[in-house]
């Protein structure tokens, strides 16, 4: 077997001139994921404002007059759809993606960066379009972030004229970017790890970011192809998922159109869109509990391979979100079954993270607190997901605030977690200096008790049969007083969560300035984005050679070594195996 | 231990036979697979492309099928008359020839392109791009009958279920997109070729990264033939 020199080619590398070429259109990696972290966060934080819309009226009804039923629609539609696409999507593959492949496998930068960089402004491109549709005449989409047809198209939902064009035209954007970047991530990771790094040497964070950008560009063309279909229904008068349908007491012209055509396109884009946010989440999360316990992972081999498994699972269960939709029945019985296969390997996840932390030296710093902090998160939602999939089970609690509780815990709460474990723990990489511990800290404990008390009573107001969605409750006889008052318990902890991620933002600003100066590897990790020359890394990485590596990501605390942690770099000595 | 071997992780391993070896060949140091990355990239693209066809594919499947109307038959519709009897999908037989023609030049040129040879490569190139340019000709020739004189439109068409000129338009006009995109592409390439940039670059890989992307579309076309045009 002839050795293929890994192809290492400074030469090819741009370097930048000036301010522009340095930091506005730069082709470097990780100025890139800087840009794509600081739009996603604007954007998340927008979404943030909305959900607390959506909290006051659910609160306190008939008190805020500004927020009228379209208002809410609205907010519901764009507060979704903008944390689930714009800002995890992104955050976790265009952000840490860009910044922690070339990083931690030891290349100089992504493989085409001249179109990692355009995957950047593009993905601009499509927030903006996104935005500009609160601008529009008749406002954003109010369709749900599920956009079902009929009713996301014709009159009745707000934003049916111009609301939901630009959604899909933003969405169609998005995955043009997505695409660009996701190429980038998989050639990258595929072709141009450095010497000794082999893909079973590979940090956890890499598998998964990596199998959940192959996830993205499998998933998000179904995507694609509904929102074309969808324009064309709403701009040339076609059914594709428009039905002979009565609307607003005329008979429409469209016949024969198929809705659930679209739910099964939606959901085959859908269900892996979970898994796009969440591996990236776990793979990370597994590097932070490695190094802040000072043990390695526990079960390398089978985490990669969880994560693998969980991928390709991923693909086939999407059709657990449709059991209402009036698809045929037997269906649900494959769908349901496949969902609980893919719990298997999500649990030996789960047993792994907690057996690395056993009998670990557990160092509670703040990228530890929120990962830890993941595992119960994680484990609450993916518990009552056991509900879910059993489709008799989930008839009654289907679209109710048990689905809300379920999903936020599983793939809102747990992920933006492991994505503030994780600044918490690059930030020193990226900027050179430490975020405030003692913030960070308040951080924490407001966050994560906080969204507890969110999400935790919702599972009560599911079981009641409160259904999700209703601007009003008004007055129904199987909805007890008690529910306003759990409802203005969840708001203020709503609001106080909010405030905790203004604190967050400031810790991020104002660390920039005042932060600590961070010593090279503060939190003494093993991986190659920690072993550069500059610090923090400069461009290129790497000095004039690539860094080469010879033993996997997690020797920590090994038995008679000098140092509780032995990089990736570093060559064996006697008498210690690689 | 020399330090070569250690880092390649291969110096001291036994190959292992059969599906091991095959595991240990993709999961070793050295690149997944042996190809340029520009060529990596495109087959991961197709990957991504031809789920987006198939999910077009897999819709218009599902539309037809729900669709209250009855489906036109297409061998009546996509019917040619020169003077004498309609012969039945004959236009479209001459497309599917041309551009099946034209992914045997793309083929050649990327032949021609490992053996360096400049002139030839080009000009082969140009007659792939000239041909893709004739079958996206002669689909719009096929829209404007249809169109005009058949009075199909994608929100209905006398035939019957309005969803055949939908699918038949959303389909062909991607797919029509994709060829108009890979003729500007062969183009560019081809100038490229023709001035001699890939000489001093020292290697046609993007010829072939071209060809490949050619060859998909191609490709693409037959399944929309067999679905669209003979079911």
């Amino acid at each position: 077997m002839a050795y293929v020199a890994i192809a290492d080619r400074p030469d090819e590398l741009h370097h930048p001139h000036s301010f522009i070429t340095k930091y506005v259109w730069s082709q470097d990696h990780k100025v890139i994921a800087i840009q794509y972290s600081i739009i996603a966060i604007l954007v998340g934080l927008i979404a943030l404002g909305l959900s607390f819309v959506m909290r006051l009226q659910l609160a306190f009804p008939d008190t805020f007059s500004f927020i009228d039923p379209s208002i809410y629609y609205q907010s519901v539609t764009m507060h979704g759809m903008i944390m689930v696409i714009y800002l995890l999507t992104a955050l976790f593959l265009g952000g840490f993606g860009n910044y922690l492949i070339p990083l931690q496998l030891g290349a100089r930068d992504m493989v085409f960066p001249y179109m990692n960089m355009l995957s950047v402004w593009v993905y601009l491109l499509s927030v903006i379009v996104l935005l500009a549709s609160f601008f529009v005449p008749g406002g954003p989409t109010g369709a749900g972030w599920t956009l079902y047809p009929p009713q996301a198209i014709l009159p009745g939902t707000p934003g049916t004229d111009w609301g939901i064009l630009m959604m899909l035209l933003s969405l169609a954007i998005f995955i043009v970017a997505f695409t660009m970047g996701g190429l980038n991530y998989v050639t990258t990771v595929l072709q141009a790890r450095t010497r000794g790094m082999t893909l079973m040497r590979m940090p956890l964070s890499v598998w998964g970011i990596f199998t959940a950008t192959i996830l993205g560009l499998l998933a998000f063309p179904a995507l694609f192809v509904s929102a074309v279909m969808m324009s064309f229904d709403k701009l040339l008068g076609t059914s594709f998922f428009i039905p002979a349908v009565l609307s607003m007491g005329d008979v429409l012209e469209t016949e024969g159109g198929s809705p659930v055509l679209f739910q099964h396109l939606f959901w085959f884009f859908g269900h892996p869109e979970v898994y796009i946010v969440a591996l990236p989440a776990f793979g990370i999360v597994s590097d932070l509990l490695s190094v802040h316990a000072r043990k390695n992972i526990f079960g390398y081999r089978m985490m990669v391979w969880a994560i693998v498994a969980i991928g390709g699972l991923s693909f086939i269960v999407w059709a657990h979100h449709m059991y209402v939709s009036g698809m045929n029945p037997y269906f649900g019985f494959f769908f349901a079954t496949t969902t609980l296969i893919i719990a298997v390997p999500t649990a030996i996840k789960v047993y792994n993270w907690v057996l690395t932390l056993w009998k670990g030296d557990i160092h509670l710093t703040v990228p530890m607190l929120f990962a830890i902090g993941f595992i119960f998160t994680f484990i609450n939602g993916g518990l009552t997901g056991l509900f879910l999939g059993n489709v008799v089970v989930d008839l009654p609690l289907s679209d109710t605030y048990f689905v809300v509780a379920h999903f936020h815990l599983v793939m809102g709460v747990s992920p933006v977690l492991v994505v503030c474990g994780a600044i918490y723990h690059w930030y020193p990489n990226i900027t050179g200096r430490m975020l405030n511990d003692g913030m960070g800290k308040v951080h924490f404990w407001m966050t994560f008790i906080g969204t507890y008390c969110i999400y935790f009573p919702m599972y009560y107001l599911g079981i009641l049969g409160l259904p999700r969605r209703y601007y009003s409750n008004g007055v129904t006889d199987f909805i007890p007083d008690s529910v306003s008052a759990v409802n203005i318990a969840i708001t203020v902890s709503a609001l106080i969560v909010g405030l905790a991620q203004l604190l967050f933002v400031l810790n991020l600003i104002t660390s920039l300035r005042f932060g600590k100066k961070a010593e090279q590897n503060p939190w003494r990790a093993t991986t190659l984005e920690w072993r550069t020359p500059e610090y923090p890394p400069g461009h290129g990485n790497w000095g004039p050679e690539l860094p080469g590596v010879y033993r996997w990501a997690y020797d920590y605390s090994v038995p008679g070594a000098e140092k509780d942690f032995i990089c990736q770099d570093e060559p064996p000595t006697e008498g210690q195996g690689a | 231990m020399s330090q070569d071997a250690v880092l390649t992780g291969s110096g001291d391993v036994a190959i292992q036979e059969g599906l091991g070896g095959v595991v240990g060949d993709w999961s070793a140091d050295k690149q997944t697979f042996i190809v340029p990355w520009g060529k990596a990239m495109m087959w991961i693209f197709l990957l991504s492309d031809t789920f987006i066809f198939s999910c077009f594919l897999i819709g218009y499947m599902k539309v037809r099928i729900s669709a209250t109307d009855p489906w036109p038959i297409p061998s009546e519709v996509f019917a040619l008359s020169f003077g004498g009897d309609p012969i039945p999908l004959i236009l479209i037989a001459i497309m599917t020839f041309i551009l099946i023609t034209s992914s045997g030049t793309m083929a050649m040129a990327v032949n021609f392109g490992y053996r360096q040879d400049r002139k030839t490569t080009a000009v082969l190139m140009l007659i792939t791009a000239l041909l893709g340019a004739s079958f996206v000709g002669m689909q719009a020739f096929e829209w404007t009958k249809l169109i005009v004189d058949e009075g199909v439109r994608p929100w209905s068409n006398p035939m019957g279920a309005a969803q055949f000129g939908s699918t038949f338009f959303m389909i062909t006009g991607f797919h029509g997109l994709h060829v108009s995109c890979g003729v500007i592409y062969l183009l560019v390439v081809a100038k490229r070729v023709w001035t001699g940039f890939y000489d001093r670059k020292g290697t046609y890989e993007t010829v072939e990264v071209a060809g490949l992307y050619w060859h998909f579309v191609d490709l693409v076309w037959v399944f929309i033939f067999a679905f669209f045009y003979l079911w």
